[in-house]
């Protein structure tokens, strides 16, 4: 109980993850709810990759949750980008009108 | 399995309680502030609750001896992050209850989904052969020293991983670009400024030079 293995951790990330998952399922309407998902899933995806690299003592690991969190926010910018114009465009975020490619 | 290098700094003596407590304590606000950002009826709350689970995170991060990261970590996404998500939640006028409606349609099916994907994760973290085998036998160039953790950071990021700094600079200049080409619109009836023109204006074209008649006044 009292000491606190690789498996917590990485059963925390998983937790996340499926946090992250649950909430792109559930708010099909809020565009919004599920960009914060993803940003969910990208924490849990570090939390992993933090905690390998400092249970094994390797530092790769610390590098590369470095490269999520800049793809993360690149994500976040451009996804919160797109929904403006979006918004814009349609007068609503609703995920279920996204079907002007259908054609 | 070895222990993370931080219990030896923290607790030479190998006395668990606090780091235990604190990992509990973290993580548990973690994952209910994330249950909220998927559940909560106004999405400014939503967002409230990611930034609480973020600073959670950034705390686990530094039980785990990431410190540069739980810093980055905050002013990365509580900072810029966060504050851009709430500027787009205020700036759009939605009707937030309206998007709520469906919500509870797939519950049942997304619930039962996230059960097995969980399952299934937490089946691979807790078999045996992952606490036996060594986890990283071909990584052999960065190891943690004594330093601080960012200095071992910044001992290997500038070196053996430069061009992937280099890369995730570019990728951070392709998303600004992005975003501005996205936002940038042309409305009619505004007056921009021509630089070119402005600048390349000369006294011949531009300045017209008239007689005006006392008491009279002329036509611009």
């Amino acid at each position: 109980m009292f000491s606190i293995s690789l498996q917590h951790f990485l059963f925390l990330g998983a937790i996340l993850f499926t946090i992250g998952i649950l909430g792109i399922f559930l708010n099909k309407k809020n565009v919004i709810i599920i960009l914060m998902s993803i940003e969910i899933i990208l924490l849990a995806v570090n939390i992993n990759f933090i905690a390998f690299s400092s249970f094994s003592g390797d530092l790769s690991g610390q590098i590369f949750a470095m490269l999520t969190l800049t793809v993360a926010a690149a994500e976040a910018a451009i996804g919160l980008a797109i929904l403006v114009v979006f918004f814009r465009n349609l007068g609503s975020i609703s995920v279920e009108k996204i079907s002007n490619l259908k054609g | 399995m070895k222990s993370p290098r931080i219990y030896n700094r923290i607790h030479p003596t190998g006395n668990m309680f606090l780091y235990s407590f604190s990992f509990y304590l973290f993580s548990t606000i973690a994952v209910l502030s994330a249950l909220m950002v998927i559940s909560a009826k106004n999405s400014v709350h939503s967002v409230l609750f990611l930034i609480l689970s973020f600073v959670n995170s950034s705390a686990l991060f530094v039980l785990l001896g990431a410190e540069f990261l739980a810093m980055i970590l905050v002013v990365v996404y509580v900072g810029a992050v966060a504050v851009l998500f709430l500027f787009v939640v205020m700036m759009l006028d939605i009707n937030f209850i309206k998007l709520r409606e469906g919500f509870l349609q797939y519950l049942p099916f997304g619930v039962l989904l996230g059960a097995v994907l969980l399952l299934e994760l937490s089946m691979i973290f807790f078999s045996n052969r992952l606490s036996k085998v060594t986890l990283v036998e071909f990584s052999t160039k960065p190891i943690f020293s004594d330093f601080e953790n960012t200095k071992d950071l910044g001992n290997v990021l500038y070196t053996e991983y430069f061009y992937l700094f280099q890369l995730s600079g570019l990728i951070l200049l392709v998303a600004m670009i992005g975003s501005i080409v996205l936002t940038l619109r042309d409305r009619s009836g505004v007056k921009k400024q021509i630089i070119y023109d402005q600048v390349n204006v000369d006294t011949v074209n531009y300045i017209e030079k008239k007689k005006v008649k006392l008491r009279e006044g002329t036509n611009v």
